[in-house]
């Protein structure tokens, strides 16, 4: 008797948006605690934490993405207002950004060029397919940002979405060993790498370190963003251009 | 309230983008355009209403969490990521790592040969 019961609620569970985005909300929330736990440990980035327990229990359940998606699609939603939202910080770090703007203008386009160039060469080199290449190609600028470029030049824009994410991991992973390593020790120049390579999880791990980063690092994401749109396109055609496959 | 406002206006700058790109043509995101409106706007008005600022926040604080629904994407792709897994995990990492060391440094650097003297007095005047 309680078999039909419990089934009719998992059908209506399973296609409302209400379970998909109580889950992400609930894997995050546990993610974030378990990060806190490991005095904020890079390794435990939270975003690791609650994609792999998201896929775990979707895959446990028999749900396909598409169905989880029906609820996720809200959070991913407000990736584009929070793009916008990018202008506040920009803003308030006007005067900095003023004083910089030399520095920063040139580092924001010896790293926007890099970072889609590196990823075109270095999977071409490795024999990735043209899509592939495409989809990585934009990787280091914030989701909807790279979504949209990855669709005009060719890549699959949602599977762009899974390689800014992993993009974003592996830079706030690293990002303050590496630094260490190459001795750079200036605020600005860690948070302006940092949301140049690693977007919005970059940024949210350069918060962790200190305000001054995570400004940068804001302020460096939404100007990558904007350069990351105008540059990709063109540049895509130069290296078609020279080094026709 | 003004949360609510802060919200409303950054969606308003968001459709803005999004409309104007697709009747200009133009080759960038919606987004992007409605980021570069709103920093217009507020550049012009020289200040950032409380409002739009309480909502950037709260918007920019979980900036991670929105970035999981797109990440368990993963598993729609298992099949064309376990294809292609050496291109795509070997230019993801050394790119990602060559573009943070190379920004890092080229910052540092020109940083030190561009503005040190005026980095330096603004660093004196605050501490």
């Amino acid at each position: 008797m309680n078999e039909p019961g419990l089934r009719d609620i998992w059908v209506y569970l399973s296609t409302s948006p209400l379970l998909g985005l109580t889950i992400t909300l609930v894997a995050y929330g546990l993610a974030y605690r378990f990060y806190l736990r490991t005095d904020s440990n890079p390794l435990a980035n939270p975003v690791v934490t609650s994609v792999a327990m998201l896929i775990g229990l979707l895959m446990l359940t028999g749900t396909s993405y598409s169905d989880y998606f029906e609820g996720g699609q809200f959070v991913h939603f407000l990736l584009g207002p929070a793009t916008v939202a990018l202008a506040v910080p920009l803003y308030q770090q006007f005067s900095r950004l003023r004083q910089l703007w030399l520095p920063v203008t040139i580092s924001l386009f010896c790293g926007v060029v890099i970072a889609a160039g590196s990823s075109i060469g270095l999977a071409r080199l490795l024999g990735g397919s043209p899509e592939i290449q495409m989809s990585l190609a934009p990787k280091s600028a914030t989701a909807p940002v790279a979504m949209g470029i990855s669709e005009k030049i060719g890549g699959l824009p949602s599977l762009t979405a899974v390689l800014v994410v992993a993009t974003g991991i592996t830079g706030a992973v690293l990002g303050t060993k590496l630094f260490e390593w190459i001795r750079v020790r200036d605020d600005a120049a860690k948070g302006i790498a940092m949301g140049v390579a690693a977007h919005g999880i970059g940024t949210a791990r350069a918060f962790q370190v200190s305000s001054q980063m995570g400004a940068f690092s804001g302020l460096a994401m939404a100007l990558s963003a904007f350069a990351t749109a105008l540059l990709v396109p063109w540049l895509v055609d130069l290296i078609e251009y020279l080094l026709p496959v | 309230m003004q949360f609510l406002n802060g919200i409303t206006l950054l969606l308003v700058y968001q459709l803005v983008g999004e409309v104007t790109v697709r009747l200009a043509g133009v080759p960038i995101p919606g987004p992007v355009l409605g980021m570069v409106m709103l920093f217009i706007t507020l550049w012009i008005r020289g200040q950032a209403p409380e409002s739009v600022e309480q909502a950037s926040s709260a918007l920019l604080a979980h900036l991670s969490l929105l970035f999981v629904p797109a990440g368990v994407g993963m598993m729609a792709h298992f099949d064309r990521i376990a294809d292609e897994w050496i291109p795509i995990t070997f230019a993801l990492l050394l790119s990602t790592v060559i573009t943070m060391v190379v920004t890092a440094l080229v910052m540092q650097l020109t940083t030190r040969w561009l503005v040190k003297p005026v980095a330096a007095t603004e660093e004196q005047g605050h501490e």
